[in-house]
């Protein structure tokens, strides 16, 4: 019985020094990035490539990279833009859903499995046609451009039926009630169930913030003003600028991952629970 | 005779109150047309007519300076000629291999050791496995090309160490840019799916491997028997994911490699990228959006009818 149980452990053990590094492997590209960002050129070029204690540490690179782009100006628009998109994101989302859990309509199976249809369209689709849409509605090169099209993207179809779900299970009685008493439909969603979902709301807003946050390819090509670009198109625009120089790279790369860092840091229940229990939420 | 507000109501029907002329029904009707409004307006015009936009475009030679010519089917036509076509297939099939199955193992095996464990340090596990699915990829593509420089990056530091010399150029190299590039999204996106995977675990009742044990079963026939079977479901949906994934990298190629060396790291949806915003060719560029989609269809089609074939069995 003995050497079973020592196999078991020293298995166990195995498997968590194996676990440790390939954490280490996950992170460590990270802890890199960041504390090179504080480094000197010189020591950033002094070929260690585990050296993650910045000696001296000094704010070069940021200073650098804010005298070609800027940067924090890029930062300022997506956090504008990461907090204003899920808010609007969650209304329109949240209205539908109560709809489509609450309320009796003609046509609205068909409404239903017309948004249904189209999760499974992919997104590089519209990509062309709505670009143009922009330059037809002047709508190239302002911040309208970033703010209505991603509500109704995929994830906020699917936001959509996400919220319809929970909305299925908030108990009906204490709508009925407050129906009966004379409440318009609209004080009952706005009093009963958005109270009541609180939970739901929170998670598509921090997985909101993340995506919006992490936007490229759909601002690139919508605008043209340095000055508006989010921040992970400006750091595109870095790398043409500065081409190599590594702790600018750095430096603007660590500006644009901190903050979704941090979010999921803090956060990351929601994350978790809502890919364990829906699927959706990776990349 | 019954007073006119009395309220009828019966099991789950609307109350048939009248208020004024209008009944609870026609009321609950224009509620729910006006709380779908907005989005649906949106959708109609960004999505259900974006659709049909973009197919009326491939049929049209456009470079967005002059009017669009029509030309029909053209542009279908000119892009199996095309060899580039041809070239970015190859390199998209190449990463759907290399990625397809490494995470799917990968992210399988870990799921199943970190099953059902729920101290601090499983959770910090999952954790760090996870984190770099939600950082952008542009930021990642910097930092993942420090690691692949060829001169002091990250590898090629610990292979000069181990003594190797003829160490890959990696993305600069034809044959090492996609590898490159494997490795870098396989990093980035096996945690997400081992959580599928954990997930998926989850429904496997533990009585099943109670049983077995009983009947002396050992790690591998529980595996093999148990855990395989019932993970079906879930490895069916990853492998779905998991190759829509591998067809969909753009920002990693995009700040990476350009497609370069040599069209080497092209591939469908970067291809399509350059030909709609960098040689503004909408009608070509639509046309090969179309047949990416059809591809995309296809390969779900397939994966369905293969499931249900050995569902059948």
């Amino acid at each position: 019985m003995e050497c079973v149980d020592l196999r078991i452990k020293v298995g166990q053990i195995v498997f968590y020094i194996v676990m440790f590094f390939m954490s280490l492997i996950m992170i460590y590209p990270f802890i890199w990035a960041v504390t090179s960002s504080f480094k000197t050129t010189a020591q950033l070029y002094s070929g260690n490539p585990f050296d993650v204690i910045p000696n001296p540490f000094t704010l070069y690179s940021y200073k650098k990279i804010m005298e070609i782009l800027p940067v924090w100006r890029f930062a300022l628009n997506s956090l504008f833009l990461s907090t204003l998109v899920p808010v609007l994101q969650i209304a329109l989302a949240s209205m539908a859903a109560y709809s489509f859990a609450r309320l009796k309509f003609k046509g609205k199976n068909v409404i239903f499995l017309m948004f249904l249809s189209t999760l499974m369209i992919p997104g590089h689709i519209t990509l062309i046609p709505n670009f143009i849409i922009m330059r037809v509605l002047h709508w190239t090169d302002k911040y309208v451009a970033l703010i209505v099209p991603p509500l109704v993207d995929g994830q906020n179809i699917f936001n959509i039926f996400f919220l319809r779900q929970y909305f299925l299970s908030i108990p009906k009685e204490l709508e009925d009630a407050a129906i009966i008493d004379g409440c318009s439909f609209f004080k009952v969603f706005k009093s009963i169930i958005l109270p009541n979902a609180k939970p739901a709301l929170a998670t598509i807003a921090i997985l909101s913030f993340n995506t919006i946050w992490n936007m490229f390819l759909w601002p690139m090509i919508v605008m043209q003003t340095y000055e508006k670009m989010p921040i992970q198109v400006g750091l595109a625009y870095l790398k043409s600028a500065v081409s190599t120089n590594m702790g600018e790279l750095l430096a603007g790369s660590t500006v644009a991952i901190i903050p979704t860092i941090i979010v999921f840091l803090v956060f990351q229940k929601y994350f978790i629970k809502t890919i364990v229990n829906t699927g959706l939420g990776g990349q | 005779m019954m007073p006119a507000n009395e309220i009828k109501v019966a099991d789950n029907a609307t109350p048939r109150k009248r208020i004024g002329r209008i009944t609870m029904a026609k009321r609950e009707a224009i509620a729910g047309w006006l709380f779908i409004l907005p989005i649906l307006l949106g959708f109609l015009v960004f999505v259900v007519f974006s659709i049909i936009y973009s197919m009326v475009i491939s049929l049209t030679k456009w470079d967005l300076l002059t009017p669009p010519v029509f030309i029909g089917l053209e542009n279908y036509a000119e892009v199996f000629r095309d060899e580039r076509f041809y070239q970015v297939l190859y390199n998209t099939v190449y990463f759907v291999i290399g990625i397809v199955p490494t995470v799917l193992i990968l992210s399988m095996l870990i799921a199943i050791g970190l099953n059902n464990k729920v101290n601090k340090m499983a959770n910090f596990f999952k954790i760090s496995f996870f984190m770099p699915n939600i950082t952008s990829s542009i930021a990642v593509g910097m930092i993942w090309l420090w690691i692949f420089n060829p001169t002091d990056g990250l590898i090629n530091t610990i292979l000069f160490s181990l003594g190797i010399s003829n160490v890959p150029q990696w993305l600069q190299s034809t044959t090492w840019a996609k590898p490159a590039l494997i490795i870098m999204r396989v990093w980035q996106m096996w945690g997400y799916y081992m959580l599928l995977f954990l997930a998926g675990l989850q429904t496997i009742p533990q009585t099943l491997y109670e049983a077995a044990e009983v009947d002396g079963a050992r790690k591998w026939k529980k595996f093999r028997y148990i855990t395989l079977p019932m993970l079906s479901n879930t490895t069916f949906f990853v492998t779905i994911m998991l190759i829509i994934g591998a067809f969909n990298i753009f920002e990693a190629i995009f700040v990476m490699t350009e497609g370069r060396p040599a069209g080497t790291t092209n591939t469908l949806l970067y291809y399509i990228y350059y030909n709609g915003f960098q040689t503004y060719r909408m009608g070509y560029a639509s046309a090969l959006a179309w047949i990416l989609f059809a591809i995309l269809f296809a390969l779900t089609l397939i994966q369905f009818r293969l499931r249900r074939k050995s569902e059948d069995m």
